[in-house]
């Protein structure tokens, strides 16, 4: 029942709509305000104290951020003063000393130029590295997980034996909880012997490979990569596989009749079908992703040396355990606004490049 | 015979690479099912070797029979359970309605809407678990008390607390409106021709034909709520509401039992893959019964 | 008709003999071990039950691993039973929270007196939680391992000194029959780290925080004996001494690590399994004496529990001697009374675990009673993951003590105040 204007009667509308927005405002978006509320205040997990407005000192902690030069030692005639491992410079503690504008800072990048050492300095540093773990990890899990799906999918189309069989089988990690998931992956990623290692040390005959998977900053958080891709494809390989089958197969016939191979079935039947479904599952790939937080919290906590914090578990470390609630607020609120602002971005460049 | 022969070499290496991948991805599920019959030592000797993926000879159903004394599984699967059937018809409901209006109903504020809804698949559930908490100790909820209706405030402790927040899923909803933009609008039309409503356009046409997504909404809903681990352990103290997960907890204590917790893990994932077994043939069936063709 | 009815049943009334009223019911929420523990809790309320009429305990278990997590949320919102069980070191934090009363007026002097440090929870003066059990550290290792590697057995009087222990793992790892010859337990996360390691700060004369005032961490974390334990630590893990990611926790109970440092709660484990080859070594003197962790989980009341006389009457019971000690029995754990001692079998002057009631007697040292702990507690155990990783032991502690400092000025001190100057006095 369209009215003179082209819309829908707002009873009709009211009554589809309706529940499922009354359920989001009530449980989500009222905590998320509650949530922004607690931004600009004090509020902790327990505390006697009444909370406190403390306007945007939360949000100060969490981004202040400076850049620093810091001269090296030098000797009585001015030249730098070297060792083996090159230039030598006074500790972070020494340089903030003499500095008190640096007063709470703690270096969160450095690289040398020339003599001089330039620091990036912030308040919370943890916050800058867990942006880019995050970042990272985003980068990492996409292509391998939506690839690895759209290949599964694409093989359990196909009319071969067992293929029922075989999709359960690929899906049954999206099945196990991410604890148990978790657990079970540390004990194969363990280093001395886990079955991963195993592996490579059976292919490779080298008694000696074998990477500390979890014990090593730049190995941990590729492990968690995998690890999440793994458990995530089949499902992905699911919404693949529904956007498969509502190819008309039509066009295949057509596409076969014209003389097309298989490859440039794919490229130009199947690709171009699936487009809104690929679409779809890098979205919210990406966006679980941006999510990570049980793996780390089991099997990584967080370390080695950072390299595995997450923007979501360093928030719930400053909430729960560090019992911080508006700090914690604080930086999912900024880290959801940073999403918003790239996937609005993301949409506004894909509209202009005149996809439709 | 020829012809059936040169098939079934074309398939032979993708069936090889399908045996290969399933291999892989079923490794990690075989290690906790085969480690859930094993004494604790064996797990760990077995560990870097091929007998850590089958049960050894000296396998039994110890530690199933362990975890069953030790904790109150069956109220928990059953708990469980229910959540995760409340959520997933609750949830398809809800979430295709809004779906469906979204993509098939013309308001205003409705490209406003779907940003919201959008944005709402960003937060992840951490963010807003503590003044999710705050909210429900404060909402009434009633019951019946000597004959009387009365009003009992807090959520606390019971399913409905489980099942209520997780309804309104943003992913569903967002999953359900690609799908249905992608049914031709002709066959509104044709129905609007037979002069039907909006409702009867919905519930006699649209979601018969859309089992394919109604299939995977409902597998996303039911994982999600049976994995349900960190709300539970916050809202529901004591055992009567307890759901599965935070039941693994339990076994992870002074002296972690291994065994114990392959054995409560398997358990605990074995019953998700039944579901999925079974819905997946509906799936199948469905969409070759079905046809959305124009 | 109907007066002499109520008169009739008036006087059945008066001469049915007394009334028995329903005993009032007392909620309880205790963290749940699963193990032998469990057992014992059960049979202990179940004979607080039947020896009295008056109140009826009744017991709810919370899933040991997210227990910390579930009280917070009850408490946050007000939903606190009237006991319930709390890890120690956590017990200032949920006093100064408002969350919990003082014990004093609810427990007798005479009740309270006997129980050693590691029996009860204090926060500034006063008594927040009692337990009935403590768990010390020790060093545990084979006798006839060790005789093999030619390394000489520990004694309370002559434990090794850090140094020393370093020089023996360092000769076991040369010799080659252990990979891993030192198991730090290092499978179990969380509290563990603080209360295995910070005692070795204090067995070295630093500590986590000063204890005079509560407030000063700069300078006791990071100063010169504190750094010294961290680049022990660090360097543990440099020399491949102790794995970083153990894949179990059963690396010294078959044999794959010569010594463990781990807590009491294996002595019956081990005693069972290895028998008299068992030995069991004080931790390592870092200088000043070897320290242990003190206190377990211990019983608290919570403020709005409506029956504090119910509560105190349990906790009377939980005391007694007689309760202690069959807890003791049970679970093997450390009693913490003399009295409740002398009649467990195992912790009589002689018996043969009464080792461990002397390490605890002697060694043992609370941690800090702060409700800044959980805070400080994170922050020590996140410097130790990073010291593991290969972190510089300086940075390590000095970004832990700054994150303690902001946590502490977050919350003005906890309550805690300078200590006026003594001119002032």
């Amino acid at each position: 029942m369209k009215n003179l204007l082209g819309r829908d009667h707002p009873l009709a509308v009211g009554g589809f709509a309706g529940p499922a927005l009354i359920l989001f405002a009530a449980f989500i978006l009222a905590p998320l305000l509650l949530a922004a509320a607690a931004t600009f205040s004090n509020h902790r997990l327990v505390s006697p104290e009444p909370t406190r407005y403390v306007g945007l000192d939360n949000y100060k902690r969490l981004l202040a951020l400076q850049v620093v030069t810091v001269e090296p030692l030098r000797d009585a005639a001015g030249a730098a003063l070297r060792d083996e491992d090159g230039v030598r410079f006074p500790t972070w503690r020494q340089t903030r000393g003499a500095r008190p504008a640096l007063a709470g800072y703690r270096p969160a990048w450095q690289f040398g130029l020339g003599e001089r050492r330039i620091v990036l300095a912030a308040t919370d540093p943890l916050f800058y590295r867990s942006l880019i773990n995050t970042f990272l990890f985003a980068l990492l899990v996409l292509p391998l997980q939506c690839g690895v799906a759209l290949g599964l999918a694409l093989l359990v189309n196909q009319r071969i034996a067992g293929r029922i069989f075989f999709r359960t089988v690929y899906f049954a990690p999206v099945v196990t909880s991410m604890v148990v998931a978790s657990i079970v992956w540390s004990f194969m990623l363990n280093t001395d012997r886990g079955m991963i290692n195993e592996l490579l040390r059976t292919l490779t005959g080298d008694a000696n490979v074998g990477p500390d998977w979890l014990g090593e900053s730049r190995y941990a958080l590729p492990a968690i990569a995998i690890m999440s891709a793994w458990q995530g494809a089949g499902f992905q390989m699911l919404v693949f596989l529904a956007g498969l089958q509502s190819i008309s197969p039509e066009l295949y016939e057509a596409a076969t009749l014209m003389g097309a191979n298989a490859w440039q079935r794919f490229v130009h039947v199947t690709l171009p079908g699936l487009r809104n479904t690929i679409v779809f599952v890098m979205v919210s790939t990406m966006l679980m992703a941006f999510g990570l937080f049980t793996q780390v919290d089991v099997m990584t906590a967080g370390g080695p040396l950072d390299s595995t914090t997450t923007v979501v578990y360093h928030a719930v470390r400053s909430g729960f355990k560090q019992q911080d609630i508006g700090y914690g607020s604080t930086i999912t609120l900024v880290f959801f606004g940073i999403v918003l602002l790239a996937s609005a971005l993301q949409r506004f460049l894909a509209s202009k490049g005149g996809h439709k | 015979m020829n012809a059936f022969l040169r098939k079934a070499l074309r398939r032979a290496p993708l069936f090889i690479l399908m045996c290969v991948l399933g291999l892989v991805f079923a490794a990690p599920l075989l290690f906790m099912f085969a480690s859930s019959f094993k004494h604790d030592d064996a797990i760990f000797s077995d560990l870097s070797s091929w007998s850590a993926y089958v049960p050894d000879a000296g396998w039994s159903m110890a530690n199933y029979a362990a975890i069953f004394e030790r904790s109150n599984l069956p109220l928990f699967l059953f708990n469980s359970t229910l959540i995760a059937l409340a959520v997933v018809v609750g949830g398809i409901l809800v979430n295709s309605m809004l779906a469906f209006s979204l993509s098939r109903m013309r308001w205003r504020g409705r490209g406003a809407v779907l940003s919201v809804v959008v944005a709402m698949m960003i937060i992840p559930f951490e963010v807003i678990a503590i003044p999710l908490l705050s909210l429900v100790a404060r909402l009434p909820w009633p019951g019946i008390e000597q004959g009387a209706l009365t009003w009992h405030i807090g959520w606390f402790n019971s399913l409905h607390v489980q099942i209520i927040p997780f309804l309104a899923n943003a992913f569903c909803v967002f999953l359900f409106y690609q799908f249905f933009r992608d049914i031709p609008p002709e066959l509104d039309e044709a129905a609007k021709m037979d002069g039907a409503g909006p409702w009867a356009l919905f519930f006699r046409i649209i979601l018969p034909n859309s089992r394919p997504v109604i299939a995977t909404a409902a597998i996303v809903l039911f994982i999600a709520a049976w994995n349900q681990y960190l709300w539970p352990i916050m809202v529901v103290q004591g055992e009567a509401a307890r759901p599965v997960q935070p039941g693994i907890q339990q076994f992870f204590g002074r002296s972690n039992s291994w065994g114990q917790i392959m054995a409560y893990a398997s358990v605990v994932t074995l019953p998700v893959l039944a579901v999925f077994l079974a819905f997946q043939r509906q799936f199948v069936a469905s969409v070759a019964g079905s046809g959305i063709k124009g | 008709m109907r007066r002499k009815t109520l008169a009739a049943l008036a006087m059945l009334a008066a001469f049915s003999g007394p009334v028995i009223a329903a005993p009032t019911e007392i909620k309880v929420w205790r963290h749940d071990t699963g193990d032998a523990e469990m057992v014992a809790s059960r049979n202990m309320v179940e004979r607080f039950n039947r020896s009295q009429d008056k109140w009826r305990v009744v017991v709810e278990s919370i899933p040991q691993g997210s227990y910390t997590e579930s009280i917070t949320a009850a408490s946050l919102v007000g939903q606190l039973p009237c006991l319930m069980t709390i890890d120690q070191p956590a017990v200032p934090n949920f006093a100064w929270a408002g969350n919990i009363r003082p014990l004093d007026d609810l427990l007798p002097e005479a009740v309270v007196r006997p129980l050693l440090p590691g029996g009860r929870g204090t926060y500034r003066g006063r008594l927040y939680s009692v337990g009935q059990f403590d768990v010390v550290l020790a060093l545990f290792a084979r006798h006839s391992a060790l005789a093999a590697e030619g390394v000489r057995v520990a004694t309370v009087e002559q434990p090794y000194s850090a140094q020393e222990l370093h020089d023996i793992l360092l000769k076991v790892k040369r010799g080659g029959h252990y990979r891993y010859p030192l198991d730090l337990n290092g499978k179990a996360k969380g509290e563990w780290v603080s209360y295995a390691f910070s005692p070795w700060l204090q067995s070295a004369g630093a500590d986590l925080v000063d204890r005079n005032d509560y407030l000063r961490v700069d300078g006791v974390l990071n100063g010169g004996p504190a750094l010294g334990v961290a680049r022990y630590y660090a360097r543990l893990f440099k020399d491949r001494l102790a794995e970083r990611n153990p894949a179990d926790e059963k690396g010294f109970e078959q044999g794959r690590s010569l010594i463990q440092y781990t807590g009491s709660w294996k002595a019956r484990e081990y005693a069972e399994r290895i028998k008299d080859d068992l030995v069991v070594m004080p931790p390592p003197d870092f200088g000043h004496g070897p320290r242990v962790g003190a206190a377990s989980w211990q019983w608290a009341v919570s403020r709005s529990c409506p029956h504090p006389a119910g509560a105190s009457a349990f906790l009377a019971h939980v005391l007694s001697p007689p309760e202690m000690a069959e807890m003791s029995r049970m679970t093997g754990l450390v009693p913490v009374s003399a009295a409740a001692a002398a009649l467990t079998e195992h912790y009589r002057s002689g018996g043969d675990w009464r080792v461990y009631f002397d390490f605890a007697a002697r060694y043992a040292l609370p941690r800090p009673a702060t409700p800044a702990y959980p805070a400080i507690s994170a922050a020590f155990e996140k410097a130790m993951a990073d010291l593991r990783g290969g972190k510089e032991p300086a940075e390590a502690m000095d970004e832990a003590v700054e994150a303690i400092e902001y946590d502490l000025a977050r919350n003005n001190g906890y309550g805690f105040t300078q200590p006026k100057a003594m001119a002032s006095k």
